[in-house]
């Protein structure tokens, strides 16, 4: 068995010096020296068929050359390699095709109109929910606008509570009172409509952070479009002006609705918009860039040293939202292109796969999961039933007394409770 | 200004009453407290209550606040509690001052979007314990773009508190009970009351003084009409109420305190035993306060009890202007509320 091992062993070393596609060419590749032969993953899988892939000898961990950052005001930016664990990369794979599927099935749901209202997607920027996420703690803060139910998930929700939410059914997070833009969780503020309106939000909770003196951070996310709002530019200054611990996000899709960043600012160098914060542009297709860059950033804000912002370049594949096909104001070609060049899940399954962290098969299986899990969560939120119409009234107040809210007629009572 | 001197004589008076009689009673002599230096004791005792309170606002730190309502706080609590914010219009628990609420407009989704809708669309995930206060209304020639009334705008949102308190004891309980609430509150307060003194009973001098969000207070027993009003208009009301009360005529007067959630009861209670009915307010007639208390007469127990239709007193349904003789003129003045107390009770 040892020898059968080492002689595979051997094998998987010669190819892993095969470069990978979608990436600079590297210069030197190595491969984690002790060797692993334990099934490191995390989830079940009793089947006597994988033993057989249990046993290949995977690398523990390897080491990535990511894209260098455009810097502002900055000396030095996130280092230009990083070291990924192969814990670490089935993780990152695993949540990020959950994204990727739960946002497809959305899709599919709202088409069959059992989501309704305002939708918009975030298929093609798994990068960056997950990749953010990876860089942070579970005790930092996070709030971004409408696009959120990736980020949604990555701070910690289930599928099923997101989807039941988008159905609005009484197991979804918010109790089916908030939709698809008001999904809160711990540590996470949404999910909010009004562009721009949670950029001063998070300077708050930044404010709070400090405040409270627990080394905390807030992500303050906001898109291309929101990029050129006047509050975002007051929030900047105070941000600054008491050097809060908040890292101001600009996820960059290139489009604000069906408004290219070409026709729609004066500057599209968004990690320069915030003047005197220092700032840096980040490959929001490559998870690896987008960790790193937020590791980078975290670290700056927790030395006291104030605000930093960073611009994501990522992509959106669907339209803006579900009542845009998308194609009016761009091509297909354009969208095929980033799609086979730079989609964020393939480029990490291709790292992961030419390095020995993961093997195609493996991946396979976590896509088979992922796609079970995905669809108990439609089912669910497909049966569950709508919230009690007696529910109405609750929670207009926190922490009060029951109390009566007007239908519609006088005679129409709802009653309210906390 | 005869309006103001004449809230300031009766308790004058009674003070030098209560000195005469020291030697019967033992109780401390009535002490006089103007508004400001009550909303600023109310904030005081909560800062050294809670240390996730904090206020911010333009001027409010340094500047000992553009009304000085914060005067003081700064020296003591320091930069961390008390935020000068440049002009921009997580568990703490903020006041946010605006130096008028003219410039709530600026922020106002995030009054209403962000904080009063939030707890509701979170299904119950999120609340949002803060307060934002600040003059409202009327001032002295300051024209319009300073001297709207926002009552009927906040008091139209589920998810707010409104509260609009008129004299000290009021501004002092109702801020303490805003600030220790864990819902978004609107403090309408007037800036024409800062610096009016009032009597300052003995309980409102304690730290845990508290005035309830949602109930009104009956500030003078009558059986003729009842009036029903909010903030400095009640000042107005107790005045008419005062030379009515010669002719004969004893008017109720209720001041409301909160906007929203309205008191119905005391003012439906009141209307079924006087059978008659005026509002007055500051802010514009339209969609008004007064409106909505008209309408939900009609809707409960007291419209039987009416003898004549119910009356509304407010500001002219203009843009405030600027020369006195018509700024005068846009507001209600006690003249208006006996008129309209008279021709309700066909008198």
């Amino acid at each position: 068995m040892r020898k059968m091992l080492a002689a595979v062993s051997r094998v998987l070393s010669g190819a892993s010096q095969k470069p990978f596609a979608g990436s600079p060419p590297p210069r030197h590749l190595t491969v984690g020296r002790k060797l692993s032969s334990r099934y490191e993953v995390t989830f079940e899988s009793a089947q006597a068929s994988r033993v057989l892939v249990a046993s290949r000898n995977f690398a523990n961990d390897a080491t990535f050359e990511i894209k260098k950052c455009d810097l502002h005001r900055l000396e030095e930016g996130p280092p230009v390699t990083t070291v990924l664990t192969r814990e670490d990369g089935l993780k990152y794979y695993r949540m990020m095709q959950t994204v990727r599927r739960m946002e497809l099935k959305a899709d599919q749901l709202y088409k069959q109109k059992i989501i309704r209202g305002f939708c918009h997607l975030c298929d093609g920027q798994e990068a960056c929910c997950v990749g953010l996420e990876a860089g942070i703690n579970p005790t930092d803060h996070l709030i971004t606008a409408y696009r959120a139910h990736g980020f949604t998930f990555t701070r910690g929700l289930s599928v099923r509570e997101i989807l039941a939410e988008l159905t609005g059914r009484k197991g979804g997070c918010a109790k089916g009172k908030g939709g698809s833009m008001h999904m809160y969780a711990k540590n996470f503020y949404g999910g909010n409509g009004i562009v721009g309106a949670q950029v001063p939000l998070g300077a708050g909770i930044a404010l709070a952070c400090k405040y409270n003196g627990k080394d905390e951070v807030c992500l303050t996310l906001y898109g291309d479009g929101a990029a050129n709002q006047g509050q975002i530019f007051e929030a900047y200054n105070m941000a600054a002006l008491w050097k809060l611990p908040c890292i101001f996000i600009c996820e960059n899709n290139r489009y604000g609705m069906g408004t290219s960043v070409e026709r729609a600012a004066a500057s599209t160098d968004y990690y320069k918009r915030g003047d005197f914060i220092p700032g840096l542009r980040v490959d929001g297709m490559d998870i690896l860039c987008v960790r790193e860059a937020t590791r980078f950033a975290a670290a700056y804000c927790r030395s006291g040293k104030g605000p930093i912002l960073m611009e994501l370049q990522t992509y959106r594949y669907h339209g803006h939202s579900m009542s845009d096909p998308g194609v009016s104001y761009r091509t297909r070609e354009e969208i095929q292109e980033v799609r086979s060049k730079s989609d964020p899940i393939m480029l990490l399954k291709d790292r992961m796969v030419n390095s020995n962290l993961a093997s195609v098969e493996e991946l396979k299986e976590i896509d088979v999961e992922v796609r079970k899990e995905i669809e108990d969560a439609a089912q669910f939120a497909t049966a569950d039933p709508e919230p009690p119409l007696e529910e109405l009234g609750y929670h207009i107040y926190s922490s009060d007394p029951p109390f009566e809210v007007r239908g519609a007629n006088q005679w129409i009572k709802f009653k309210s409770v906390s | 200004m005869a309006a103001v001197s004449g809230l300031v004589r009766r308790p004058l008076r009674e003070v030098s009453g209560l000195l005469k009689r020291r030697f019967h009673w033992t109780a401390p002599a009535a002490l006089q407290v103007t508004v400001r230096d009550a909303i600023n004791q109310g904030m005081d005792e909560e800062l050294e209550r809670d240390e996730k309170v904090f206020l911010l606002g333009e001027e409010v730190a340094q500047y000992d606040g553009a009304y000085k309502v914060s005067r003081g706080l700064w020296k003591k609590y320091g930069d961390k509690r008390i935020i000068d914010t440049p002009i921009s219009e997580a568990g703490l628990r903020p006041i946010c001052e605006f130096m008028t609420f003219n410039f709530s407009m600026q922020a106002i989704d995030q009054v209403i979007n962000s904080a009063a809708k939030t707890y509701y669309m979170s299904g119950g995930l999120q609340p949002v314990p803060i307060v934002f206060r600040g003059p409202n209304g009327a001032s002295a020639g300051v024209a319009a773009q300073h001297s709207q009334c926002f009552a009927a705008w906040y008091g139209h949102c589920p998810g707010l508190k409104v509260v609009s308190p008129w004299n000290s004891e009021d501004a002092k309980g109702l801020i303490k009970s805003a600030i220790r609430d864990n819902n978004p509150v609107v403090v309408l307060e007037n800036e024409l009351m800062y610096g009016v003194p009032f009597e300052f009973p003995p309980e409102a001098q304690s730290k845990d003084f508290l005035i309830p969000i949602g109930k009104a207070k009956i500030e003078r027993q009558g059986t003729h009409i009842t009036v029903v009003s909010h903030s400095r208009p009640v000042g107005h009301c107790l005045e008419a109420a005062a030379v009515l009360s010669k002719e004969g005529v004893e008017c109720e007067v209720i001041n409301m305190r909160t906007i929203r959630p309205m008191d119905m009861e005391t003012i439906e209670a009141s209307v079924m035993k006087t059978n008659h009915l005026v509002t007055v307010e500051g802010g514009w007639p339209q969609f008004g306060v007064g409106a909505e208390i008209c309408a939900r007469i009609m809707e409960g127990p007291a419209f039987n009890f009416l003898d004549a239709p119910a009356v509304r007193v407010t500001g002219a349904d203009v843009p405030m202007p600027y020369a006195k003789i018509l700024e005068d003129n846009s507001i209600p003045q006690v003249k208006d509320i006996i008129f309209a107390i008279k021709k309700t009770l066909n008198i």
